[in-house]
C-alpha cells in the first residue's frame, strides 16, 4: 500500500529496483565490533541482510543483539569493523541511513505526552514530511495496526500490544527501506504477540526489508527467512530456521523427565543409546532422534520408566542449545 | 533538512506538548512573578520608598521590577532544564525515539533551549506588560528586556540541561535548585543593589549569570546603563551559552548515542 508512496527529499526506490539494478545486500557487517569500555559487547561479526528479506539476530539476553542493531540504526558509534547500509557509511551518513530506517526500539519510546494520532504525526515531521501526506499516511497506518478508534488517546491507557502496534506504525511512518525490531514481542502475552507477528507478516508480503533481534526461539522460526545465532558477542552460525534445524540437530526430539535424580542417573547410558545424542538440562533430558517414536518404544522395551516423555519436532532452541551448551532462556 | 529546519521540528513536537499542558505552568510562569511584582514591588516597596525615598535613584517599584523578571526566567529556564532533560533521557525516552530520525543530538539539544527561549519570550512579554500597567517600568527601551530576559533564560537552560543529561537520577536537582538558584534569586542584585553586599562578597555577583541578566533588564526598564556595562553583561551571557552548548552537545551524544 504505502510502498507506492514517493518519500519525498529521497528519490523512491522501489525494493525490486534496488535488487535489479544493484544487487547486493542491502546491509553488510564485517568484523564488525562494540565495546563499552572493557566490557566487549560485539566481538567481531559478518553479516549480510538482502533486500526484501527478513533477517534475524536470535540469541540470549547480553549476547550483543541490540548493540548490533544500534550500530545498524546508526546511533551508537563502532568501535571497529565495517558497516554498510543502503549503500552508506554510518559514520559520514548517519542521518541520511535513519532517513530511510523505520525503527521499532525494545523499550517503547513512545510520546506519552501526546496522543496517538500526534505520535505518528511529530514523528513524520522528524523525517521532514509535509503535513498533508502525513495526514492520509498516518490514517492508512493507523487502520494497517487497528488503532483507528484510538486515534485521540493517549499513550499511557494503551495496553502493551496496542502500544508496539503503534512503536510499528510509527517506525512505518517515513516508509522505510528497512524495518529494524529489537525484540518486537518481548512482555506481551500470547495473543497480543499474534496480533504483531500478523502485522510483521503482511509487511513482509510487501518485501519490506526486516531486521529484528528477539530471544525467542518460536518467533525467529516464525518471522525470520534467515537468521544468525549471537552469543558472547559473537555469530556461531547462520542460515535459514529449517536448514539450521536440519544441521545441528535431529528431525525429532524426545524429552524425559524422571521421577528422582537417581533414575534419572541410572538411566542415562542407556539413554544414550537410544538416539544420535543426549542432552541434560537441568530437570529434562533430551534424546535427539529422527524417529521420536521409535525412541520411545525402545524405550519402554528396555523398561525405563520416565515420568513423563513428550516427542516433539526439534526447534532453533535445540540448534542453540547444541550450539552453546546454553538453553536461549537461561 | 537543514540544521535549523531540525531544531524547528523539536520545538514543533515541544509547543504541541504546551498546548495540551500549558494551563499547568500558568501559574508558575505567568501569575508567580506578578504576585512578586505585588507583594515585593507595590508592598514592600511602599515601606523602602518612605523611609529612603529611592534606590540608585529610582523608586523601589521600577528597581525591582526587572530583578524580578530576571529572576522568574532563570526559575522556568531551571526547571525546564532539568527534570524534562531527565524525562527524554531516561524517564520517557523522548530523546531516543528523536534519534532514531534523521535528527542529530544537536538538533535535539538545540530544539530544547529554543523552546524555552519561545517560552521566556511569551512570560516575560505579559510580565512586562503588566508591570507597565503598574508603573514598573520607565522607558521606552522596556522591550529589549524580552531579549535580555531570553538571553538569561539560555545561559541557564544551556548549562543546566548539559548537566541534566549526564546524571542517572534526579537526585541532585533539588540540592540545586535550594543550593544554586536560590541564593542566585535572593543575591544577584535582584532585591537590592549588589553595593549592600558585604564589600567581599560583592565580586561574586559577577559570576552569576542571573547578575548580568538583571543588570540587561535593569537597562532596558529604566533607560540607564552605559554601553560598555551593557556588551559586557551580553559577552558574559553569550559566552556561558556557548560553553554550555558546546558540552551539552557532548553530553547528550555521551547519553543517548554512546
Amino acid at each position: 500500500m504505502w510502498k507506492t508512496w514517493p518519500a519525498p527529499g529521497v528519490a523512491p526506490v522501489a525494493l525490486s529496483d534496488v535488487s535489479e539494478s544493484r544487487p547486493g545486500p542491502v546491509i553488510t557487517g564485517s568484523d564488525l565490533t562494540k565495546s563499552f569500555g572493557a566490557h566487549q559487547a560485539v566481538r567481531g561479526i559478518d553479516f549480510e541482510v538482502e533486500a526484501g528479506e527478513s533477517f534475524g539476530f536470535l540469541g540470549p539476553n547480553g549476547a550483543g543483539k541490540t548493540s548490533t542493531m544500534r550500530m545498524i540504526g546508526c546511533v551508537s558509534p563502532l568501535s571497529g569493523g565495517e558497516l554498510r547500509v543502503l549503500g552508506m557509511d554510518p559514520r559520514v551518513d548517519g542521518a541520511k541511513i535513519r532517513a530511510r530506517l523505520g525503527v521499532v526500539p525494545q523499550e517503547d519510546t513512545l510520546d506519552t505526552e501526546l496522543t496517538v494520532w500526534d505520535n505518528l504525526v511529530i514523528y513524520g515531521r522528524y523525517f521532514g514530511l509535509p503535513r498533508s501526506l502525513l495526514r492520509s499516511r498516518c490514517q492508512e497506518l493507523l487502520e494497517f495496526v487497528q488503532l483507528a478508534d484510538r486515534r485521540d488517546s493517549l499513550v499511557d491507557p494503551l495496553s502493551g500490544g496496542m502500544r508496539r502496534r503503534l512503536s510499528i506504525a510509527r517506525g512505518l511512518v517515513n516508509d522505510p527501506d528497512v524495518l529494524l525490531l529489537d525484540e518486537p514481542t518481548t512482555g506481551l502475552d500470547p495473543q497480543a504477540r499474534h496480533l504483531v507477528w500478523e502485522r510483521l507478516y503482511q509487511l513482509q508480503n510487501r518485501g519490506v526489508t526486516q531486521v529484528l533481534t528477539t530471544h525467542y526461539m518460536e518467533e525467529a522460526e516464525q518471522l525470520c527467512d534467515r537468521l544468525v545465532i549471537m552469543d558472547e558477542g559473537r555469530i556461531v552460525d547462520e542460515g535459514a530456521p529449517a536448514e539450521l534445524i536440519a544441521k545441528h540437530s535431529t528431525r525429532e526430539v524426545v524429552e524425559l523427565r524422571f521421577p528422582s535424580e537417581a533414575d534419572r542417573r541410572s538411566a542415562l547410558p542407556r539413554l544414550e543409546a537410544l538416539g544420535e545424542r543426549i542432552e541434560v538440562l537441568a530437570e529434562r533430558v533430551l534424546v535427539y532422534s529422527s524417529d521420536g517414536e521409535a525412541a520411545v518404544s525402545w524405550m519402554h522395551g528396555d523398561g525405563l520408566e520416565p515420568s513423563s516423555v513428550l516427542v516433539r519436532r526439534s526447534t532453533l532452541e535445540d540448534v542453540f542449545l547444541h550450539l552453546t551448551g546454553r538453553s536461549l532462556n537461561e | 533538512m537543514t540544521a535549523l529546519t531540525m531544531v524547528g521540528r523539536v520545538v514543533e513536537r515541544q509547543s504541541r506538548v504546551y498546548r495540551r499542558v500549558w494551563r499547568g505552568s500558568v501559574f508558575s510562569a505567568f501569575l508567580a512573578p506578578l504576585m512578586f511584582l505585588a507583594a515585593i514591588g507595590l508592598g514592600l516597596g511602599g515601606l523602602v520608598d518612605k523611609s529612603s525615598g529611592e534606590v540608585d535613584g529610582l523608586s523601589y517599584l521600577v528597581f525591582v521590577t526587572p530583578g524580578l523578571l530576571a529572576a522568574s526566567v532563570m526559575q522556568t529556564a531551571t526547571g525546564e532544564s532539568l527534570w524534562p532533560i531527565m524525562a527524554g533521557t531516561k524517564w520517557l525516552r523522548t530523546f531516543h525515539g528523536m534519534l532514531a530520525t534523521p535528527l542529530g543530538v544537536a538538533a535535539i539539544f538545540g530544539g530544547h533551549v529554543t523552546w524555552v527561549a519561545i517560552r521566556i519570550i511569551l512570560s516575560s512579554s505579559v510580565f512586562l506588560a503588566v508591570a507597565a500597567l503598574l508603573g514598573g517600568v520607565v522607558s521606552a527601551w522596556a522591550p529589549l528586556a524580552i531579549p535580555a530576559a531570553v538571553l538569561t533564560a539560555v545561559a541557564f537552560a544551556a548549562p543546566l540541561s548539559a548537566y541534566a543529561a549526564t546524571q542517572d537520577t534526579d537526585l541532585t536537582f533539588g540540592p540545586i535548585m535550594r543550593l544554586v538558584v536560590q541564593p542566585l534569586f535572593l543575591f544577584s542584585g535582584t532585591f537590592f543593589p549588589v553595593e549592600q553586599l558585604p564589600s567581599w562578597l560583592q565580586p561574586l555577583a559577577a559570576l552569576s549569570p542571573l547578575w548580568h541578566g538583571v543588570e540587561l533588564c535593569r537597562a532596558a526598564t529604566t533607560g540607564q546603563g552605559s554601553a560598555p556595562a551593557i556588551l559586557v553583561h551580553v559577552l558574559v551571557l553569550l559566552a556561558v551559552i556557548a560553553a554550555g552548548s558546546a558540552v551539552g552537545v557532548r553530553t547528550f551524544k555521551r547519553r543517548l548515542a554512546p
